[in-house]
């Protein structure tokens, strides 16, 4: 499979970094896209982990969303194994939202967010946040702020471990699910 | 494996009928607590509509009344985006002469991928899930004195939501133990889930013989009953067991079992009392408990829809597993007759 991730992707290896670089292009967005008052949301379980970081800088109110009554690959793969409640502990009408995940790959996981968002309230906006983005989309679907955009091999996956000291890594398996 | 756990579990392990908590593991009964925590909060959401079962059909099938129960599991496919149809059997089909089983099959042409199933025979989902749709994901809503899986379950999840772990938890079932279709279902999941002391209160008429195999106390005084416990149930006197021979009168029974705030005294100070309803004051409980603060029966009816919808995504998460993995069983045996 070619050379080792770390000699690939040297950006990895610092994942203290890039989460800096991505606070602030997230003040950037704020700034420039004028979002008053944005609440944070992050995407179970890697979002959730790169979400606390960010409400802490921004001083922003936390949700959190698990999707897994809103994924399509149900009658493929059923009912995932474990599923922890949603909370968004505010009234999502009219605000500014930044939804994160840790990685952006085939953008099915920001489709089943976003559904899931609406049925909580209608937002003034969402704007996407991931610490990492392989170009590997299904569907239509871009980060507004990113701090490391990669290209993989078959077979290969980006993985943030956390919750606390996130690092992440590219992973090998058989298949992505 | 047990029987009951094979009827009710895929070969890897996942629900695909619920029966009855009876032969499923802790780690299941957790798993259904759990899926029934997240739907919970779907109930809070504006739109109270997951996709989950978009494009499923589930069909109610009613062979006894029980408005209840029946709108409960209508609200729950419903919440999960399912089509939902509810048969009352006794004025449909059955009374034109076809027999159940032609019904049943009849509805499986129709695509059916989950049966919900009210009768007044005990055995009677088992029956179904084991000899007549065993493809069909069957969710027992209650089959004579034997089983109300749900039912039970949301109990559970009513005193996990609101005392935590089983373990430490001391657990009084009150009233009529032996026509309660409830009640094993409850013991079976509390002494599973880990409880410890569980206590059942009532008149020896209305306890059933050998009870205490179950691993449960027993107890004819409510005094005794209810000290010091965390959780107080009190089962639905069904008033038709007043005109036979079990109990003297309304009267009588309120003045031994009814829950009174005088009687709750002797429970715990933050002991919650639950109810599957509908109540009848003044006979099981007095008004001033049911109404109290220490109440949980509205909570109930709210965890009631979040339970029915875990137990049925999850088991017809289990049933399409089930039969994808036949297909391509079916698939690969294809291939290897190929010359």
């Amino acid at each position: 499979m070619g050379a080792t991730p770390q000699q690939q992707h040297p950006q990895l290896a610092d994942t203290p970094a890039l989460v800096s670089h991505l606070l602030d292009q997230i003040d950037q967005l704020i700034t420039t896209q004028n979002l008053d008052q944005p609440l944070v949301i992050g995407i179970h379980t890697g979002g959730v982990w790169l979400a606390e970081v960010i409400s802490e800088h921004l001083h922003a109110p936390l949700g959190k969303l698990d999707i897994a009554f809103y994924r399509d690959d149900f009658s493929k793969n059923g009912l995932h194994p474990q599923v922890s409640p949603s909370s968004l502990p505010f009234n999502i009408n009219d605000r500014h939202l930044l939804l994160v995940d840790d990685v952006l790959m085939s953008g099915r996981t920001v489709r089943a967010a976003m559904n899931e968002l609406f049925d909580f309230g209608r937002p003034a906006s969402i704007k996407l946040v991931t610490l990492c983005s392989v170009n590997q989309r299904d569907l239509p679907i871009q980060a507004d702020a990113c701090a490391l955009t990669l290209d993989l091999e078959a077979g290969q996956y980006v993985q943030l471990d956390g919750p606390k000291n996130l690092k992440l890594s590219i992973i090998e398996r058989a298949n992505h699910e | 494996m047990s029987n009951l756990a094979e009827l009710q579990l895929t070969k890897n392990g996942e629900l695909r009928h619920f029966l009855t908590p009876e032969g499923l593991d802790r780690a299941m009964l957790e798993r259904i607590l759990d899926t029934a925590d997240s739907f919970v909060v779907v109930g809070n959401q504006e739109v109270k509509k997951v996709p989950l079962l978009r494009g499923r059909t589930v069909v109610n099938l009613f062979f006894e009344n029980s408005t209840r129960t029946r709108s409960t599991f209508e609200l729950a496919a419903q919440r999960l985006s399912a089509d939902v149809l509810t048969l009352d059997i006794k004025t449909s089909a059955t009374s034109k002469g076809e027999s159940l089983l032609d019904t049943l099959q009849n509805l499986r042409a129709m695509h059916s991928d989950m049966f919900v199933i009210r009768h007044s025979d005990s055995g009677a989902a088992h029956f179904i899930a084991e000899q007549v749709t065993p493809d069909v994901a069957i969710i027992n809503a209650g089959d004579g004195r034997h089983a109300h899986p749900t039912q039970a379950m949301l109990d559970m999840l009513t005193i996990r939501r609101h005392k935590g772990n089983f373990e430490p938890l001391a657990v009084a079932i009150v009233g009529d133990i032996l026509h309660s279709r409830v009640a094993r279902d409850q013991i079976h999941a509390l002494k599973t889930l880990g409880c410890k002391d569980i206590r059942l209160v009532g008149p020896h008429t209305l306890m059933p013989e050998a009870i205490n195999s179950m691993g449960v106390t027993t107890h004819t005084h409510m005094n005794s009953g209810i000290d010091q416990v965390d959780v107080v149930i009190m089962l639905r006197l069904q008033t038709e067991r007043m005109a036979s021979a079990f109990l003297p009168s309304a009267g009588e029974y309120f003045r031994l079992y009814g829950l009174t705030t005088e009687r709750l005294a002797q429970a715990k100070p933050d002991a919650i009392v639950m109810h599957p309803g509908p109540i009848n004051r003044g006979i099981e409980i007095e008004s001033a408990v049911a109404d109290g603060p220490q109440s949980m029966i509205l909570n109930q009816v709210g965890y009631g829809i979040a339970l029915r919808m875990a137990v049925m995504s999850m088991a017809m998460s289990g049933q399409m597993q089930q039969r994808q993995a036949q297909a391509s069983q079916a698939t690969s045996l294809l291939g290897e007759k190929r010359p």
